[in-house]
């Protein structure tokens, strides 16, 4: 599931901040704002498409680099929302 | 102020080819013109008349016919120069600062330029040493190019004048363009014409037969980091730059034509119109920019401030569409790319001045360099402070402090606070420290760079060199002096003083004066402790101190307010003109050779769909619009430029 979360975070970052240049692509663990990717509008963005592809809603204390800096943080992070959000649901 | 242009060398055709350089340079100077031609060197002037109306006509020659000057700028000390001239029995034919430097010269050689309190670009055929000297202000305020072709080397004010040389072409040098796309600036001697270069501030140059050699004469300095500093009496420190101040302000009222000021509403042009106006017997007259949003307007302020003062006032409007009205006349005469639209709404002003039937302006420009006023200074304050403790997460909570207009960032935690800054991450022993972020905001727009221009560039970094061009006592200043050294040296005299500065002054005729960049209040700041310049996170603590008097509180306790103007939104919408989507199309970037059209053409619908909210696309935006201005402006054709560099 990861992955294909990753996957379209990645297809979204290559769209909307490196407009469509797959070369300068992140690697999965890389810093968004270390290699430049990202600013202070950039990260709201990244927010907004968040909680519209996956469903989800980000609290203001979720918005850290901790849950965005890299694909593999941003893929873990929406992953364990997703699965909490099924877990709640069963319940 | 004027412009001028000139060669060293044997030529044919030498009068003819000056003449098409003072056609280009008639926005300078469109009062007079003037040629001179030697066997090995010619002068062509064209003329602001401002000092000595009737007998100031240039290419001057001095009594014995040997030296002849071709002058652009003001030497304000003239009159002083002039005494102590004649009372060592100089005679003057003229009542203009030119034949001053003339009596200098043949007194002192080039070395009279130490003399000189001015913003000056000038060049001295020495017929009888067979030489051409070039010399520049020391900030950078009178530009001055040169290139060598066929065996001869030619200077100008402005590059157009030097490609009406027959051979002499304009081609992108990418190293410049790599430069701007970091720096806002490319990197004096370079600019962004391959082969032309312009001489550095505080430089002289001499041109013979053994060839061209190039020296600073001057240069800007601060003392060691806890040196004892002379200035331990803020209330003392604050009496002497008042005094320079005024007297740096009297100098440049100095004119046989009324002189202006810009009146932004900041506290620094509010200072000097204060000054001003107390100094001249008519109603002092101001001018200022306007703009339809909030975020950019500062008319409330002043109108404040022209009440304060009563002078006469009038202000320029730019709304919707106006920026990108003009937007292709300002590149005709930054002749560089520029990353922001912030010189078009000054060279709309200086229209303005002009239409007013005025030719000189006092503006505030220089304060925030010498006094420590930019955000950027307390920026890297807090980034040090911050860099102490990296792992807190109150600290960095004072970025929010720093940038109250930028909306985008009030909302971000304390964590992404830290890390866009680098807080924590940047060495605290890097030269560059103060100035990282915004170099690496700046570089992110080199994302649109086309394989072929990466290529070409072979891994170049601009940062790297302008780490490489300080001082060696650089390291042992304090910080603040630091960053304040960065912004003089690079900035100031490549940005500031030119794109935002002579260059759209110039384009209507206009001289500008700068009261705070006067040398000496230049040294007598640099010498100051840093706190009474940047007091906790209060900017231009001392000269607010100093000025208290002749501010009325609501300007001087404003908060720096950064000059801004709308960016790419000036672009789209209403705005919106056929040229720009021409020149950001697919076909004409791929021509070019210089940007990738494919990621140019997603900026463009980004920036059209008004979701270009970041500094990084709007940077970008510019850049890549006015890059291609530049290249269908001043090459025969674009295609292939960074190919053949």
């Amino acid at each position: 599931m990861t992955d294909s979360i990753r996957d379209d975070v990645r297809a979204f970052i290559v769209e909307n901040f490196l407009f469509g240049d797959a070369t300068q692509a992140p690697a999965d663990g890389a810093s968004l704002i270390e290699n430049d990717i990202i600013d202070s509008t950039g990260v709201l963005e990244l927010v907004a498409f968040i909680e519209e592809r996956f469903g989800i809603v980000m609290a203001d204390a979720d918005i850290v680099p901790a849950n965005l800096d890299s694909l593999d943080r941003i893929a873990a992070f929406v992953a364990g929302r997703s699965a909490a959000a099924r877990t709640q649901a069963a319940e | 102020m004027c412009g001028f242009g000139g060669y060293f060398g044997t030529l044919h055709e030498g009068e003819r080819l000056l003449r098409a350089m003072t056609r280009a340079l008639r926005h300078r100077g469109p009062d007079e013109e003037g040629v001179f031609v030697a066997p090995q060197a010619g002068l062509a002037h064209t003329r602001l008349s401002i000092v000595g109306l009737s007998d100031g006509q240039q290419p001057m020659r001095d009594a014995s016919g040997d030296l002849v000057i071709a002058f652009n700028g003001e030497i304000f000390n003239y009159v002083e120069l002039r005494e102590e001239l004649r009372g060592r029995g100089r005679r003057f034919r003229t009542s203009s600062d030119t034949e001053v430097i003339l009596h200098l010269y043949d007194e002192m050689g080039e070395d009279c330029v130490s003399r000189l309190n001015g913003d000056f670009a000038f060049a001295i055929w020495d017929a009888r040493r067979r030489r051409m000297v070039l010399a520049r202000d020391r900030m950078g305020v009178r530009p001055l190019f040169y290139t060598q072709h066929g065996g001869t080397f030619w200077f100008a004010s402005e590059v157009k004048a030097l490609l009406q040389v027959p051979g002499v072409e304009a081609a992108m040098d990418p190293v410049a363009l790599d430069q701007i796309f970091t720096l806002w600036a490319p990197i004096a001697p370079r600019t962004p014409f391959r082969n032309i270069f312009e001489l550095e501030p505080a430089s002289l140059m001499v041109v013979d037969a053994n060839g061209v050699a190039t020296r600073p004469y001057w240069r800007l300095e601060f003392p060691d980091e806890g040196e004892p500093s002379r200035h331990r009496d803020e209330a003392a420190a604050a009496e002497e730059l008042r005094a320079l101040l005024t007297d740096a302000t009297r100098l440049r009222m100095r004119a046989d034509v009324p002189v202006g000021s810009y009146l932004s509403g900041g506290l620094d042009s509010s200072i000097v119109s204060a000054l001003a106006a107390g100094m001249t017997p008519q109603t002092l007259r101001t001018f200022s920019v306007t703009f339809d949003s909030a975020e950019h307007d500062e008319s409330a302020f002043q109108a404040e401030m022209a009440r304060a003062l009563g002078t006469r006032h009038e202000a320029v409007h730019c709304g919707e569409g106006d920026i990108a009205a003009v937007f292709p006349d300002v590149v005709r005469f930054t002749e560089r790319p520029i990353l922001r639209t912030a010189p078009a709404p000054l060279f709309r002003l200086s229209g303005l001045v002009r239409e007013a039937g005025l030719k000189v302006v006092l503006t505030g420009e220089g304060a925030d360099e010498v006094f420590a006023g930019y955000d950027i200074f307390k920026e890297a304050r807090v980034r040090r402070f911050c860099g102490r403790q990296p792992g807190s997460r109150i600290r960095p909570h004072l970025f929010r402090k720093l940038y109250p207009y930028l909306p985008g960032l009030q909302q971000q935690s304390a964590e992404y606070l830290a890390a866009f800054f680098g807080a924590g991450n940047d060495p605290l022993d890097d030269p560059l420290f103060s100035h990282r972020p915004r170099l690496r905001g700046t570089a992110a727009a080199k994302l649109f760079f086309s394989p072929d221009l990466r290529a070409a560039l072979c891994g170049y970094d601009a940062a790297e060199e302008m780490a490489s061009l300080l001082p060696e006592d650089f390291r042992r200043w304090h910080p603040l002096h630091r960053a304040q050294y960065l912004e003089s040296r690079f900035l100031l005299p490549g940005y500031i003083l030119s794109s935002q500065g002579d260059r759209m002054a110039m384009a209507h005729g206009i001289e500008g004066r700068f009261p705070f960049l006067d040398h000496r209040l230049v040294e007598f700041a640099a010498g100051l402790p840093p706190e009474m310049k940047l007091k906790g996170l209060t900017e231009k603590h001392i000269l607010r101190e100093a000025t208290r008097d002749i501010l009325p509180p609501l300007i001087g306790r404003r908060p720096k307010q950064p000059y801004r103007a709308p960016d790419s939104r000036s672009f789209t919408g209403a705005g919106a003109l056929d040229y720009v989507a021409a020149a950001m199309s697919e076909e004409r970037v791929a021509a070019n050779g210089l940007f990738n059209p494919k990621a140019v053409a997603k900026l463009a619908a980004k920036c059209a769909g008004g979701q270009a909210a970041g500094f990084r696309d709007n940077a970008a935006f510019v850049g890549v619009l006015s890059t291609q201005l530049w290249v269908e402006t001043f090459t025969a054709a674009g295609a292939g430029v960074a190919r053949a560099a």
